[in-house]
């Protein structure tokens, strides 16, 4: 409506057409928006608003019957956390109308079906859930049910199958029972001793080498980082204990009971899984993330134990909240907030573990950083007496517990923690926080504070850190973010290259060409040159150490200052870094010179790499090279390699794209050429000119493809050889001199290298063969072969 | 299948707000339709002495920034409390509107929206004085954007 208002022509035909065939397409909305908001807040109850749209969907089958099923299909995929509020919803349609309710279920099997094939597993698993609440609603029956499980867990019988398969059908099985387990057991007994008994015997032979790579931390106390399945299996044991009672799950159907118990029951088909295929990509095996018991809620509802199931459905429905509602942070704020049956759980408590579940999840979380942050500020402000202390409370604890946090994690705890703080005026009480300061700088606490500062100056400014932390803490405050200048003064007159440097200096300031001051920089002395080289412009160290120390001094006032430089001077610092060595000297002096304000080093890079006056590889190397070995555990080395990493990603990914239209575009010419065939000569003649064209564009596109693919390949062999060096060397240095390998500089190098495969492992994966072929091999250190092996892991 | 449910496309942080570049060349049309594939954002509410560093460290939250042009003062030549941000892509651009848009930046509760693209010009605030235009007209004391609105400085 409102774009009509705007339009200035072309958008009138579209009213139009909208006007025609409105009414329909209003109810069908109206439909969509009545099934969707069901369940929400409401002056009426819950039971008479779903026996309302029970009577107002059964009255419109007649006319809306594929619309009114698709919806429904749609929400049991989609909305995984009303689940049985739907289901009790297709139980009343069933009851009022059998054949509806038949359609129903065979339209949701051909929906799983569908669902597997295309990769999807998350919603798959709703779709099996949902089946298995019908039966709760009368709608299917027991035994055809048991039947399917039957077959979901026959794939662990399978031969030859990725174990993430079979665990994807033993999962479907058990995380349906918390629903259903009460009635499958009352109906077939026997038969669900007999499923249990075969997954009880899966999960004891199934590998868990993928575990140690997935855990959030290393120690097992306070809380055990489990594999999902192996937690599952012991909430749903002791839920069998328990008799199957279960009171967390809300249940619309109980109320309905005499009228469901009446309706006619529909068997689900017998249901094979689909065949393993070789482009299957099932869901990776995680860990579950655990911080709170119910120690911590100091007052008010005890948490669910770990071992619970209620433990179970309150986590799956908070993730689902989430995925359902990520984009909008205050309907998600609000929908975690008014959780059902919050009353009986210390939500907040539990809304905080899952947040913070999903920010620590490894490899990736399921959404953007960033989002997390934001979430959870607008939860503090929606609950301002409550939250902000359980926030508190939960970033004291992993503080305590940072000798034993993941390095990938800690890096997001402190990403996390110091954006927060930056919204809330840099308020802590890092006194708390004092006992750090007693321990060497290289452990994690003392290097957490460090790196949150740092963080935190980013945001803000030097003076504002020294002004928050207490005097004791200045030995962990960021250094403040100067240039160094090496040719500053007169001080440093005797400098070689020091009268050149002035020079140059005039010459930027007083605009000349770059002619020209190539000619200035052509007095600098080369060091190397005693090797005899007459090659006149080989790699001048001395060089690029004047013209650039002099450029970015002059250029320090700002980023985009320094980008204005590194642009007009481009042609110069080409011709200046021209080999291997020129590069990796040109980023020494970025170093040098801003080594105080690794932000600035960091944007700096990225220009160089996009400007390409440097190559990724050359980045790489220069982050594992000596002289950067004492800043090599420092956040924002990481950040540079995984970021260029990314660029080279991006890359590979942005050619292959301009390929694949290439090719497109060349099928879809040749599709029409055979449409309109045998006219003219001249139409063919341009036709094959045209294709002549693009065939050779195809051709030059597809040189360029493999040529960044290589570079790529390139990058990450660079990178994993260097680790190997590295980490080898320390182990075999601590092995002849009896000492323990375990320093904290080890774990933060094994932990590194972990990242690297955890952060990209989808473009690993394609050199998988070479990277075990020639760098992780059987004669590695059992130490390094372990991370490549739980890599592995992954994906079996 | 693959019916889609209205409730869950809703990403209302990443509309088209009301307003619109008096500046802009073409029609109403052809502004939003440029609005709605722009990567680049206008932020506002800042501080006049808010840094590129700072936009840079906090924008880049969402996605690698290509640019940042500071806004200036079309006088004094110096920051008057907005600047643009310009990413390589539309979707980090649009977290950007959907995790950092309301957030505090400098202490302040900053505000973006989509821009049509930066253009020799944009860079200068549009008041009278040189500055923004909100900060001609309005009436209370703001220390970090010159204190009192022009309209009330001036006698």
């Amino acid at each position: 409506m409102s774009r009509r208002r705007h339009s200035d022509g072309d958008d009138g035909g579209q009213s139009h057409k909208r006007r025609r065939t409105s009414e329909p397409v209003e109810i069908e909305d109206r439909l969509e928006s009545l099934i969707c908001r069901v369940g929400e807040k409401s002056t009426s109850s819950l039971e008479s608003n779903l026996e309302g749209l029970a009577g107002v969907l059964e009255a419109d089958l007649p006319n809306y019957k594929n619309k009114i099923l698709r919806i429904l299909c749609a929400v049991a995929r989609l909305l995984p956390e009303k689940l049985t509020v739907y289901t009790t919803l297709v139980g009343l349609l069933n009851a009022r109308n059998y054949n509806f309710g038949g359609e129903f279920v065979e339209a949701m099997i051909r929906q799983l079906k569908e669902t597997l094939k295309a990769n999807l597993y998350t919603e798959a698993l709703y779709l099996v859930r949902f089946l298995c609440d019908l039966v709760n609603c009368h709608v299917i029956a027991a035994p055809s049910m048991v039947a399917m499980f039957e077959n979901f867990v026959s794939v662990t019988q399978e031969e030859d199958v990725p174990q993430v398969r079979s665990d994807w059908f033993v999962y479907a099985v058990l995380s349906s029972l918390p629903w259903v387990g009460k009635e499958l057991y009352e109906k077939k007994d026997a038969e669900m001793d007999r499923l249990l008994n075969q997954i009880d015997g899966y999960l004891k032979r199934r590998l868990k080498t993928h575990v140690p790579m997935l855990q959030v931390w290393t120690a097992e106390k306070p809380h055990p980082q489990e594999e999902y399945l192996d937690c599952l299996f012991a909430q749903i044991q002791k839920l069998k204990k328990d008799r199957w009672q279960e009171r967390h799950i809300l249940r619309p159907y109980i109320a309905f009971d005499s009228v469901l118990c009446e309706a006619l029951q529909h068997n689900l088909p017998p249901f094979t899984p689909p065949a393993h295929m070789p482009d299957c990509q099932y869901p990776m095996p995680r860990v579950i993330f655990r911080m709170f018991d119910y120690t911590d809620a100091p007052e008010g509802p005890v948490m669910p134990g770990s071992h619970s199931v209620e433990r179970f459905v309150i986590e799956d429905n908070l993730h689902n909240i989430i995925k359902s509602h990520w984009k909008e942070r205050k309907t998600c704020a609000a929908q975690l907030l008014s959780y059902p049956g919050k009353n009986k759980i210390p939500l907040n408590y539990h809304i905080v573990e899952v947040i913070f579940g999903e920010l620590f999840q490894l490899p990736c979380p399921p959404h953007i950083d960033v989002m997390y942050t934001t979430l959870l500020i607008e939860l503090c402000k929606l609950q301002p007496g409550s939250l902000p202390q359980v926030l508190a409370q939960a970033t004291e604890m992993m503080y305590v517990r940072l000798d034993t946090m993941n390095t990938t994690c800690i890096d997001r705890l402190l990403n996390w923690f110091s954006h927060h703080l930056s919204n809330f005026q840099f308020r802590w009480s890092w006194d708390d926080w004092v006992d750090c300061l007693a321990l060497d700088a290289d452990k994690p606490k003392p290097k957490f504070v460090k790196e949150v500062l740092e963080k935190c100056m980013r945001l803000s400014y030097h003076q504002r850190i020294v002004d928050i932390v207490p005097p004791t803490f200045s030995a962990l405050i960021p250094a403040d973010p100067i240039f160094f200048y090496k040719y500053q003064d007169e001080a440093n007159s005797a400098l070689p290259g020091y009268a050149v440097a002035i020079a140059v200096g005039n010459a930027i300031k007083n605009r000349a060409s770059n002619e020209e001051i190539l000619t200035v920089l052509k007095d600098v002395p080369n060091p190397n040159q005693e090797d005899d080289d007459d090659e006149g412009e080989g790699f001048n160290p001395l060089k690029i150490e004047v013209f650039l120390q002099t450029l970015l001094h002059l250029a320090a006032k700002s980023f985009s200052h320094s980008f204005s430089a590194l642009a007009k001077f481009h042609e110069i610092l080409k011709a200046l870094t021209d080999c291997d060595e020129g590069k990796l000297h040109i980023l020494r002096v970025v170093y040098e010179v801003w080594r105080n304000h690794p932000q600035m080093v960091s944007v700096l890079v990225d220009k160089l790499i996009r400007t390409q006056i440097v190559d990724c590889a050359a980045v790489a190397n220069w982050l594992f090279s000596p002289n950067m070995a004492h800043e090599f555990t420092r956040f924002y080395v990481w950040e540079i390699l995984h970021s260029t990493i990314r660029k080279m990603n991006k890359h590979v990914q942005k050619i292959q794209k301009e390929l694949e239209e290439a090719k497109d575009k060349l099928e879809r010419q040749q599709h029409k050429k055979q449409k309109d065939s045998g006219d003219e000569e001249d139409m063919e003649k341009n036709s094959e000119d045209e294709d002549g064209q693009l065939e050779e564009q195809i051709e030059r596109l597809q040189e360029k493809v493999e040529s960044a693919q290589s570079e790529q390949k390139n990058l990450f062999l660079v990178i994993f050889q260097r680790f190997i060096m590295m980490l080898t060397e320390h182990l075999v240095r601590c092995e002849t001199g009896s000492v323990d390998f375990s320093t904290p500089w080890y774990k933060n190098c094994i932990e590194r290298l972990q990242q690297i495969f955890l952060m990209h492992h989808v473009t690993i994966h394609q050199y998988m063969g070479t990277l075990e072929n020639l760098l992780f091999t059987a004669e590695l250190d059992h130490h390094i072969l372990a991370v490549y092996q739980q890599f592995c892991a992954l994906q079996l | 299948m693959s019916i889609k449910l209205n409730a869950l496309i809703s990403d209302s942080y990443v509309d088209v707000s009301q307003y619109r570049d008096q500046h802009f060349k073409g029609n109403r049309y052809e502004q939003e339709k440029v609005l709605r594939q722009a990567n680049t954002l206008y932020v506002g509410n800042l501080s006049f002495y808010t840094t590129e560093e700072q936009v840079y460290e906090l924008f880049s939250k969402s996605g690698d920034v290509k640019r940042i042009i500071i806004g200036l003062d079309k006088v004094k030549k110096t920051a008057c409390g907005f600047c643009f941000v310009e990413y390589y892509t539309r979707t980090d651009a649009e977290n950007a509107m959907r995790f950092v848009n309301g957030t505090r930046l400098d202490d302040r509760i900053i505000r973006t929206d989509w821009d049509a693209g930066f253009k020799e010009g944009r860079q200068y605030g549009r008041g009278k004085s040189g500055g923004q235009v909100r900060d001609e007209y309005r009436q209370d004391y703001d220390p970090a954007r010159g204190g009192y609105g022009k309209v009330v400085s001036r006698p």
